[in-house]
């Protein structure tokens, strides 16, 4: 008899007024239709404007709302959702536009043709012409990067991680990180002195990985310094603890257990290098027609490819289409990359089902 | 196979903290030592000594001497590698390797050191899991991974995958304190059967544990907090338990303290 009322004001606490699961949905579009009314009324014709007046109204109306409804604590709880939403799609709106006006310009002059014809023939005025060069370009010239940056990156990263104590470990760290922020044109102009004002080798595709490989290099090593961090020292000790040599333990436990992220941050660093342009202009130079060897003469690029479209257009439609069909293969290049990078950490990622 | 331990004269350090400080004391062979203390008096730190395995942690620095059968683990030209060999170890979690089968994380120690024929691992392997009790309950699924095991069949699985390079000796930081008083028994039993062949050394929190599968009983304790820790005495299971010489001794078991 006497539980009874205490288990009922007990239920009643915990339960509370609380708004239907479709209000943040109503609440935005509400405050979206405001913002164009008060858009429209005030003659604002920036879409910018508009679209900062609905956020402003879907944070405030949240809050307003709730705490009428729920009560303040609630209230702040939603507020607190609807400012990550906010930021969320201010982070993914100039993302989508720009793959949105990427696609919409790119396919223009995007096909088979376009894939696998070069610009020998085809003057930068005229239309026809392809990017079949640039991708091959682009296509050795990363490889060659990757082949270089990747070995001593993961090397120094493990060094760093598994053997680096005291003054050198610190050194290294510390250049990786003034690495970290070297400018593209700076590598780019190093290597332009270094391996062709000083050892006077020509313009090639090898001189832009150069380039490249210094760009990726700290990225690796960060990147894969981080992943080797994640790995538990427990199963450094169980392996230790079998006798087995620490070289045998970082090359069967611990890289093993850190592969799949290793590889995606090597194709991320991949993915940024692609799209390199400065180290790439002043290196390998540029060039209209199909040069398979990195090794000597000029090579194109896509990056390349996608600036002097442009700056060589002198105002003709073809080119710029020729442009934005490039950039679009660029994007679509590094799109693979990641996705592929994805695939491989799922596939490799430590199994735990039973 | 099993072989004698001759503590004489250890120390350890951590970087410039001294954790323990001149422990001296003989482990028999084919028996179970069981080493019990309070908290933080460095029964783990004085374990992983016994392997050379505190040398692993940064700034871990030993003096004294660990003879096994007449031979310095410390001494000079010891491979450290050889010394884990022949001194197998549990760890208080388990911890199979997470990329690989449960066969694979038998096989792990015999595969990754090169010393094995091919035609002998499976054999061995099977051999390992009957002997950590765990071959009924994963022979069908030997090329599931090993952490999709419970919790107590991973540490039986860490104990096959340490008992499958034939250690002489085999060392267990508290290998029960994860686990349920179902796998406890299990392991407990399996240290019956193993103590047949190997030497064994178990530190332990449970006094019924140590009561139960010990032979000889060492007691550990620091004089005060930042004191390095010290052995106070060392004796057969029973005598500890029933008629300990000194009398810290009989407040930690009848839990007066720590
Ligand atoms: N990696 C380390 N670095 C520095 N000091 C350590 C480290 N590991 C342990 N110590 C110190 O060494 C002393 C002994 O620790 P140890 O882990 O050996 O204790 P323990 O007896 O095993 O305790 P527990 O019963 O809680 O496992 C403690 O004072 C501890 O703070
Ligand atoms: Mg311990």
């Amino acid at each position: 008899m006497s539980t009874a009322p205490v288990s009922h004001r007990r239920a009643s606490t915990l339960r509370g007024a609380s708004l239907p699961k479709w209000s943040p949905w109503a609440i935005a579009v509400g405050s979206v239709a405001v913002a164009a009314g008060i858009g429209l009324g005030a003659g604002l014709d920036s879409k910018v404007q508009w679209g900062l007046i609905a956020a402003i109204l879907f944070v405030l109306g949240t809050y307003a709302i709730a705490a009428r409804v729920e009560g303040r604590r609630q209230a702040k709880d939603r507020v607190a959702t609807s400012l990550v939403w906010v930021c969320f799609i201010v982070a993914v709106v100039p993302l989508a536009s720009l793959i949105w006006e990427t696609v919409k310009r790119g396919v223009k002059v995007f096909d088979v043709y376009f894939l696998t014809h070069s610009m020998g023939v085809v003057a930068d005025t005229q239309p026809g012409g392809g990017i079949y060069h640039a991708i091959i370009g682009t296509l050795e010239q990363v490889a060659i990067a990757t082949l270089i940056a990747v070995p001593i990156g993961v090397l120094t990263a493990i060094y760093l991680v598994e053997y680096g104590r005291g003054k050198l470990a610190k050194a290294v760290t510390f250049f990786v990180d003034v690495m970290t922020g070297i400018p593209s044109i700076v590598a780019g102009l190093f290597i332009l002195s270094f391996w062709i004002l000083i050892l006077d080798m020509g313009y090639s595709g090898f001189a832009g990985s150069l380039a490249l490989s210094i760009l990726m290099m700290p990225v690796v090593v960060r990147s894969t310094e981080e992943m080797l961090k994640l790995v538990p020292n427990e199963l450094r000790e169980a392996s230790l603890a079998l006798g087995i040599p620490k070289w045998r333990t970082i090359l069967k436990v611990v890289l093993p257990t850190s592969i799949g992220g290793i590889t995606t941050g090597v194709m991320l660093a991949v993915a940024r290098i692609t799209g390199e342009t400065a180290p790439v202009l002043l290196l390998v130079w540029g060039t209209s027609v199909i040069n398979d060897n990195p090794f000597s003469d000029p090579q194109a690029s896509l990056p390349l490819y996608i600036y002097q479209q442009y700056a060589n257009s002198a105002g003709s439609g073809a080119a710029y289409d020729r442009a934005w069909a490039a950039a679009l293969a660029l994007i679509a290049f590094v799109m693979i990359l990641n996705l592929a990078a994805r695939g491989i950490a799922r596939w490799k990622a430590p199994k735990t089902g039973r | 196979m099993a072989k004698r331990i001759d503590v004489s004269g250890l120390t350890a350090y951590y970087g410039a903290h001294k954790a323990i400080e001149d422990i001296s004391m003989t482990v028999e062979p084919r028996s179970v030592t069981a080493f019990i203390g309070p908290s933080g008096c460095g029964k783990s730190t004085f374990l992983r000594t016994l392997n050379r395995m505190h040398e692993v942690t940064p700034g871990g620095r030993v003096e004294g001497k660990v003879l096994l059968d007449d031979e310095d683990l410390y001494g000079n030209g010891i491979d450290p590698v050889a010394v884990r060999r022949t001194i197998g170890m549990v760890f208080q979690r388990p911890n199979p390797f997470p990329t690989m089968s449960i066969f694979d994380n038998v096989a792990a120690g015999l595969r990754l050191n090169g010393s094995y024929k091919k035609s002998e691992l499976s054999d061995i392997v099977e051999r390992s899991l009957k002997g950590a009790n765990l071959w009924n309950e994963v022979k069908d699924r030997l090329n599931k991974p090993g952490s999709g095991l419970s919790g107590g069949q991973q540490q039986r699985l860490c104990i096959a995958r340490a008992i499958a390079v034939e250690p002489q000796v085999l060392l267990m930081d508290e290998p029960c304190s994860a686990l349920d008083p179902i796998s406890t028994l299990a392991i407990e039993d399996l240290i019956g059967e193993l103590k047949e062949r190997f030497t064994i050394v178990i530190v332990t929190h449970n006094m019924q544990q140590a009561a139960r599968v010990s032979d000889r009983t060492a007691f550990f304790n620091l004089a005060a907090v930042g004191q390095p820790g010290r052995l106070i005495e060392i004796d057969d299971t029973e005598r500890i338990f029933s008629n300990p010489s000194v009398q810290a001794t009989e407040d930690y078991i009848s839990g007066r303290f720590g």
